[in-house]
């Protein structure tokens, strides 16, 4: 019985860590082209990365 | 290029009149001097578009962002506002995507579909916790424990459904509060006293509880909602975000003596409009100055451009072809005959029987009927036993195991799901009821121009002209926009040497000069072109050939079928349903397409003509699908049973047709009458699973066997049944294409011979 003390709360902050991270999705708009993600992660657009540290000299 | 540049030279070409003011009043402002812009992009649809697409944009200077959205087929370009915009539209053209401007107040977020998916999750949130906590005391738990987990679902349950539940209970309030009943009334009622009945339950430490049934219902139904809606909603934006192919606004010569561009709306009645070649007509006016051709496919549907000048009246809508034009505006829009197309429109659609969905005419017949099972348990169990408790216990049971939600999601899950294989094959449909009048219908009616036919002519008896008449020809038709020259110069591309561009002009109203050497040669009308026009047939699709006065060669031109015309016709027939022309062009040329289609035609109809005809065929019993593109085709698609329009129509005909279909072959109509009508025998099996199901339930129910197991298992498998039935129209859809193609292939050769 005293399991429940903490494996009922965990389970729930589990499920609601989860609609937490859908919730975040939804509004950050990653579901507004989900034919579009398909197919851009086969795109072969690599740029390289803006350099945030100048290059170290040895 | 990618695999999915389309044919470019079959769209209309006057899009090429999409000008940078143009572009500017469909932007709006970000803040900062950046500008956005919507572009709907159809032709795209794989990751080698999205490439071509935003390197090409991000290429062009004054472009700040660039970026794709491949399911909705649009882009959207942020710009910096310094001088014009940058050339969106041709560039895009240029490497083989036709595009259109996407109205700026067309899209605004979808607010309702966000609240929709909220709701859906909190429910499936609350129903997977729920039902976790009921396994285990489904599995025996004892009674400590037991009362524990019921008090920790309603701790749950309550919440959620106060928060998803919204959706529904504030339909069923208003359908309430009005008078009437709909398929939220049942639902509303259902899930509440299935909660209530809980609650007490829990706090009389009571065996059942029905808290993962009342939250399950929820979720799935908040399934079948949101998919509607996300159907609706995309059919909508993307009809809405094709071609507008009215003029947004003219060049307007001021009194101070400058010309300003101005939006359609604020053009007045005497204003004088600078038109220049391949621009559409704003509003209605009249020409005072300037000769030029002009096209009516689009507003009459006749397909031969007329010659226009001085004192012509121009209708709103039409194209000018060869020549600048000036006109005096003499109505505003709103007076112009765009606008009476809307009002013969709206009449039309009132006079049409208002179609009531599958879903509604169902509901209607539900909620009484499980009311009342409910109520006589009730009853009967009072009488019964005289146990109030149990009586109530079991009503209730009553409500949750008919509670619609099979039926909420057998209509919509199918309709879905046809709409999908609909949006993969091109076609944008308008909502389900659409898909339900559409399998109905026993009678097809096409309109001619840009429906049947592509609306550009092309050559005709190509091997009979002589080879060097047609190569000097087809170099001079390059000169020219009008119709009957991009025909030439497509059919002589191959011979033709260029001409020195100096040396060709262009005489708006009669045809092109060239002058080579001592000769003046001239492509045009015969009586412009020949110095005695000695023969009496100068028919209006004929262009000749002279020099110095004398006929070099003679070309005869007509309207191209589209894509697969004679396959569909022969498609729709061989099907049983009785097809029909009718159109606004001349009685000769209707007469040539039909008879070459074997089809019956009705020639030179006016647009309430078309409507009276339809709705003549309507009250004779007929159930009539109308497929039009023009403005004059638009009352009829209202009036129609159901309609189709291809993407190509005026934007009014476009939103009265409840199925738009993108590309250019007419196999779209035999294909959406396919899916229609597998969608609706899926429907009609699904209603049957769910009312069959009920059959088997409430007696069950009635008689107080049902525990929150049976419930949850019983609900839970009958919405799975009727989803995995829906799933079905798939494989249906894949046999009937393998069908099409084969038939396609056979009637390949024939056409060939013929054309």
């Amino acid at each position: 019985m005293t399991d429940f003390l903490y494996l009922v709360p965990i389970a729930l902050a589990l499920g609601l860590a989860g609609l937490g991270a859908f919730m975040w999705a939804l509004r950050s708009g990653q579901y507004d082209d989900l034919d579009g993600a398909a197919e851009r992660i086969l795109l072969d657009d690599d740029k390289p990365l803006p350099q945030k540290h100048a290059p170290r000299k040895s | 290029m990618s695999c999915c540049a389309p044919g470019v030279e079959i769209t209309s070409g006057d899009i090429a009149a999409t000008r940078a003011e143009e572009v500017r009043l469909a932007s709006f402002e970000l803040g900062d001097g950046i500008r956005q812009t919507d572009l709907s992009v159809p032709a795209m649809h794989c990751g080698g578009c999205i490439a071509a697409v935003e390197n090409a944009l991000n290429a062009l200077p004054g472009v700040e962002t660039a970026r794709v959205n491949l399911s909705g087929k649009r882009a959207t370009i942020c710009w910096r506002d310094a001088t014009t915009p940058p050339p969106f539209v041709e560039t895009l053209r240029s490497i083989g995507y036709e595009s259109h401007l996407f109205d700026p107040g067309a899209e605004r977020k979808d607010t309702a579909l966000s609240e929709l998916l909220r709701a859906l999750a909190v429910a499936g949130f609350a129903a997977s916790n729920i039902m976790l906590l009921s396994v285990s005391v489904w599995a025996g738990a004892d009674p400590a424990t037991r009362d524990l987990f019921h008090a920790l679902s309603a701790l749950i349950a309550l919440p959620a459904l106060a928060y998803s539940g919204r959706v529904f209970f504030r339909s069923a309030w208003s359908a309430v509060r009005h008078g009437r009943t709909n398929m939220d009334v049942p639902i509303s009622i259902g899930v509440l006293l299935a909660f209530g009945l809980s609650l007490y339950e829990t706090v009389h430490h009571g065996a059942h509880a029905y808290f993962d049934a009342s939250v399950t219902l929820l979720f799935f139904l908040l399934i079948g909602r949101t998919l509607d809606h996300l159907m609706r909603e995309r059919a909508r934006t993307a009809v809405k975000g094709l071609a507008q192919l009215a003029a947004r606004g003219a060049l307007v010569a001021q009194p101070d003596g400058r010309n300003a561009y101005l939006p359609v709306s604020e053009i007045q009645v005497g204003m004088t409009i600078l038109l220049a070649a391949g621009e559409r007509v704003p509003v209605d006016g009249r020409v005072v100055s300037g000769q030029s051709d002009i096209d009516r496919s689009l507003v009459t549907g006749e397909s031969a451009p007329v010659p226009v000048a001085n004192g012509a009246v121009l209708q709103a809508g039409t194209l000018n072809l060869t020549g600048p034009l000036t006109l005096v505006a003499t109505a505003v829009a709103r007076d112009s005959f765009l606008a009476e197309m809307m009002r013969l429109m709206e009449t039309a659609e009132a006079g049409r029987s208002a179609y009531r969905r599958i879903a509604d005419r169902a509901s209607r017949l539900y909620a009484p009927v499980v009311h009342a099972a409910a109520l006589l348990t009730m009853i009967g169990w009072l009488l019964a036993t005289g146990d109030l408790h149990r009586a109530v216990t079991v009503a209730i049971a009553v409500l949750i195991i008919t509670c619609p939600c099979a039926l909420g999601l057998a209509v919509p899950m199918v309709q879905v799901m046809a709409a999908r294989r609909l949006f993969e094959r091109g076609m944008l449909l308008k909502d389900g009821g659409a898909l339900e009048r559409l399998a109905e219908i026993d009678t097809v009616v096409f309109d001619k121009t840009g429906t049947l036919t592509l609306g550009q002519p092309r050559l005709l008896h190509r091997e009979t002209i002589d080879t060097d008449a047609l190569a000097l020809a087809a170099a001079m038709a390059t000169h020219s926009r009008h119709p009957y020259s991009r025909a030439l110069a497509a059919a002589g591309a191959a011979i033709a040497s260029p001409l020195d561009a100096g040396a060709v002009a262009e005489i708006p109203g009669a045809g092109l000069e060239a002058r080579i050497g001592a000769h003046v040669y001239r492509l045009g009308r015969a009586s412009w072109a020949l110095s005695q026009s000695d023969d009496d047939a100068v028919d209006n699709a004929n262009v000749v050939l002279s020099r110095d006065g004398q006929s070099l060669a003679r070309f005869a031109f007509e309207d191209r079928l589209r894509d697969g015309a004679r396959a569909t016709i022969a498609d729709l027939t061989g099907g049983g349903l009785a097809v029909e022309v009718l159109s606004g062009d001349r009685d000769e040329a209707v007469r040539r397409i039909a008879g070459e289609l074997g089809a019956q035609h009705l020639s030179e109809v006016t647009p309430a003509g078309k409507v009276a005809r339809v709705t003549a065929l309507e009250s004779s019993g007929h159930r009539v699908l109308m497929v039009g593109d023009g403005l004059n085709d638009a009352p009829a698609l209202a009036a129609a049973y159901a309609s189709m329009a291809p993407a190509s129509a005026a934007d009014v005909g476009r939103n009265a047709a409840d199925l738009v279909f993108l590309h250019e072959s007419l196999h779209a109509v035999p294909e959406a009458i396919g899916i229609a009508r597998s969608a609706a025998r899926l429907v009609q099996q699904n209603l049957a699973l769910a009312i069959g199901y009920n059959v088997i339930a409430v007696p069950v129910a009635v008689l107080g066997c049902v525990t929150p197991l049976i419930a949850a298992v019983a609900m839970s498998s009958s919405s799975i049944v009727v989803i995995a039935n829906a799933l079905r129209l798939r494989s249906v859809k894949r046999n009937s294409e393998t069908r099409m193609t084969a038939k396609a292939v056979a009637a390949q050769p024939a056409m060939g011979k013929s054309a």
